[in-house]
């Protein structure tokens, strides 16, 4: 599947699956904290909206959303909004990923820990979904024109031996 | 060799405590040895700790959060994996 396809069918139906699949996974993230869900299921379903429209329209489809070479970057932002929170728990004298003791003004500890869970749930998400889209980028890494590569034909220099 | 294991399987579920039994060891308070039980913990402060309804996601999030860190940790290292093995650099000059 790593040539678009022809079919006018698969194309349509990719164009109006791929959005409902996404907001149902930023539903999944955010009402993660009432229902099943969380960041993991969540940035499977973002990560599936991207790959379904990749797989029927094209590899550089999608690009705009999250693109291949972003996708790593990203997935690290994510894996660090995680670290991070617990590294600022830390600061404010607590255990490692002890949201309880940030001072928040005007909110009780309770609630605190409520946003603190909701901002781990979304680095959670955002890791998986471009750790997710990384993966099948690279795993079909082939550039020929018919897949919409524009460099491709171009020397790959780093594959000459010397 | 399938049904072998598939009777091993079948044979240990039966002897699984009746679901919501409130004998079953991990619904005690305490165990056999005398200590305090974690998920009795969990089950009677989850909302009072972090006001979040769901307490699977407070134990995921909050009191395992070490361990989610460990799970991202696994999935990031999958896909920095695929891009360090996978992705041809293309480089033009």
């Amino acid at each position: 599947m790593t040539s678009p396809s022809q079919s006018v069918i698969i194309i349509v139906a990719g164009r109006a699956l791929a959005p409902l699949i996404q907001l149902f996974g930023i539903y999944v993230i955010i009402h993660g904290h009432y229902s099943p869900g969380g960041g993991f299921q969540g940035g499977a379903l973002l990560a599936a909206g991207v790959i379904l429209l990749r797989m029927t329209e094209g590899r550089c489809a999608a690009q705009s959303e999250i693109s291949t070479e972003a996708a790593i970057p990203v997935a690290s932002i994510g894996a660090l909004i995680f670290a991070g929170t617990g590294l600022v728990t830390l600061a404010f004298g607590g255990h490692y990923m002890d949201y309880g003791v940030v001072p928040v003004p005007g909110i009780e500890e309770p609630m605190v820990r409520y946003y603190g869970i909701l901002l781990v749930e979304f680095g959670i998400g955002l890791a998986v979904m471009t750790a997710l889209v990384a993966i099948f980028d690279d795993m079909l890494d082939d550039p020929s024109p018919e897949n919409g590569d524009v460099d491709a034909g171009k020397p790959a220099e780093d594959l000459k031996r010397p | 060799m399938l049904l072998v294991f598939a009777g091993l399987l079948i044979h240990a579920t039966l002897h699984l405590p009746a679901r919501g039994d409130p004998d079953a060891p991990m619904h005690r308070e305490r165990n056999r040895a005398g200590g305090l039980v974690a998920g009795d913990y969990f089950v009677r402060n989850a909302y009072r700790d972090a006001a979040t309804p769901n307490m699977v996601t407070v134990v995921l999030a909050d009191y395992r959060s070490v361990d989610t860190l460990g799970e991202v940790i696994v999935v990031f290292t999958a896909g920095v994996s695929c891009f360090l093995i996978l992705r041809r650099r293309r480089r033009y000059d």
